[in-house]
């Protein structure tokens, strides 16, 4: 209750300040929208179902490309923490591409790919399977040997072993991994959509530059913040809780 | 009278139920045991040696020619200084590594793998944190393809067995020391194997919990029939439970002494018989023990 009064004050200190700046029209509104101005740009866009398909195509492609980039990251993070040669070679490679936008795949992707939705999964991919590949590989270390020998011990092998004990005996160690990598696809979903005529919410942002329409590009980033919080209260924030319930501890942050 | 009539292990109650014709498993104590005397052993330790290399590249002995017959219902007990490959020794029998030399005979077969007809409980238990305390007894079941109506008769079987049935559905993390040992406990004994290894599960508890787990374990043994390997540093925790204990040297490990423990059971850990014999065995671990403590403090005092 006193942490929702404290949000309340500060979400309306912001909003008042921001309607009293256009008030004072210093700026041109297609410099400055006002919040009123982009209260009716988020209607209008939810009326004229634009910003419903918008939704449904990015988080569409979200998921395919964070999808991928689990499944791959698990195996060469497990990959590169279980063989020494590799953990040498390649896992010095992944710190460095780390570093590296993943838009600066753009060009390549759209030579590979050609100008189409493929092009802009690869970059979604490219984004985010770094840092589920390194999540994975740290968890890998991290866990307890106990676990893996005691599963073996139970008579435990191959992938049994592996989906039975070894991933959830992990999971603590990568969640916060996992999520980072989430952020990491929804920021490079939008980058790339902004960068191609694509229906997704980076496309109508983009088309609310074009138009000259401030409202309607301000309306689209609270779309692509709210989203992008929502997914991590509710899907990231239910594991962590889940862990912390199971595991009796603060899962690694 | 008929001097022939052998007891019937009472383990095939639980094991074939359609022996018993009886569809609930119930345990029937058995104080007198019968062991297959003239019969294979059920463990048997074969010329087994094990090195492996140090940082420094030079290979180090561990294990030396390590002969060792276990018979089948045994409970055998494995004393020795720490760091003289005693655990190392369990793990060679669960099949979680492989001997330098020599070989690990289980019903004369040999062990090259885990296997779930032997099943070791760490010293650190190991129980899995995301699974509740019946999916962890149920583990080993799922894993031998034991069907689901079998695995939960079991589960509730085995939980009442270590007294934690009321506790089935929480995380180990709610549960005590003691308990926690208690559900590696039934974890084991759920796959039912056949040897259960031990290594040093105690020694981490208080001395009432201990006390209780010894009686506990005692009976349980006693109900199942299994064969035991119970390795621990405290030789009065050996006399107390086993019915012979093997003594091994320090660092190589080597097998000194094997002690027949005659003494009527159930014991107790504060019984003047089971001190004496202790202390007969602990006159003979004393010299190992110090050539242990000097390595320790010479390490140290190297650094």
């Amino acid at each position: 209750m006193k942490r929702l009064g404290k949000h309340a004050i500060f979400y309306a200190a912001l909003l008042g300040s921001w309607s009293l700046l256009a008030a004072l029209k210093i700026w041109p509104p297609y410099l400055l929208p006002t919040p009123k101005g982009v209260m009716e740009a988020l209607y209008a866009g939810f009326q004229d179902h634009s910003f419903w398909i918008a939704i449904a195509v990015s988080m569409r492609r979200v998921l395919i490309g964070y999808g991928i980039s689990v499944v791959a990251g698990t195996v060469l993070g497990l990959g590169v923490a279980s063989n020494k040669f590799l953990e040498e070679t390649m896992g010095g490679l992944l710190v460095s591409l780390q570093s590296l936008p993943s838009i600066c795949w753009w060009p390549l992707a759209l030579l590979w790919f050609g100008l189409n939705q493929n092009a802009i999964l690869f970059v979604v991919i490219m984004g985010s399977l770094l840092s589920v590949t390194m999540a994975m590989e740290d968890g890998r270390k991290q866990m307890p040997k106990i676990y893996a020998m005691a599963g073996r011990n139970l008579g435990a092998r191959g992938f049994r072993l592996f989906w039975y004990v070894l991933l959830p005996a992990s999971l603590p160690f990568i969640v916060s991994g996992l999520k980072q990598g989430w952020a990491f696809a929804w920021r490079s979903l939008i980058t790339a959509e902004m960068l191609y005529m694509s229906l997704g919410l980076g496309q109508v942002l983009m088309m609310g530059r074009e138009l000259n329409d401030m409202s309607q590009v301000i309306a689209v980033m609270i779309l692509i913040i709210a989203i992008g919080y929502v997914v991590d209260g509710l899907v990231f924030k239910t594991i962590e809780r889940r862990l912390q319930h199971q595991w009796g501890l603060t899962p690694a942050t | 009278m008929t001097p022939n009539v052998v007891p019937q292990p009472s383990f095939l109650d639980h094991r074939s139920p359609a022996r018993s014709g009886a569809t609930r498993p119930k345990p029937i104590p058995l104080p007198v045991r019968q062991h297959d005397v003239n019969g294979t052993p059920k463990v048997w330790l074969k010329d087994i040696s094990l090195s492996y290399k140090v940082d420094n590249g030079a290979r180090l002995l561990a294990l030396d020619n390590i002969n060792l017959k276990v018979k089948p219902g045994e409970f055998l007990c494995i004393v020795g200084p720490s760091g003289c490959g005693k655990s190392t020794l369990l793990h060679l029998i669960a099949g979680l590594h492989q001997p330098t030399s020599g070989s690990v005979l289980v019903d004369d077969h040999k062990v090259d793998a885990p296997g779930t007809d032997r099943i070791l409980i760490f010293q650190e238990l190991g129980l899995f944190p995301w699974l509740k305390v019946g999916e962890n007894v149920e583990f080993g079941m799922k894993m031998k393809g034991t069907s689901r109506a079998e695995r939960e008769e079991k589960i509730q079987y085995y939980l009442r067995l270590v007294h934690l049935s009321q506790f089935k559905d929480s995380y180990t993390h709610q549960l005590s020391g003691g308990m926690r040992q208690r559900v590696a406990l039934a974890r084991a004994l759920a796959t039912e194997p056949d040897v259960l290894l031990m290594d040093e599960p105690f020694a981490a508890l208080d001395a009432q919990t201990r006390d209780l787990l010894h009686d506990e374990l005692e009976r349980i043994w006693a109900e199942t029939g299994r064969t035991i390997i119970f390795v621990t540093h405290n030789v009065r925790e050996a006399v107390r439970l086993g019915d012979r204990v093997a003594v091994l040297t320090f660092r190589p490990g080597r097998l000194k002494r094997e002690y027949s423990v005659d003494l009527p059971r159930p014991r107790h850990l504060e019984d003047v018989t089971v001190a004496k014999s202790a202390r007969e065995i602990l006159d003979d671990l004393r010299e190992e023990i110090s050539k242990s403590l000097e390595e320790q403090y010479g390490l140290e005092a190297a650094r």
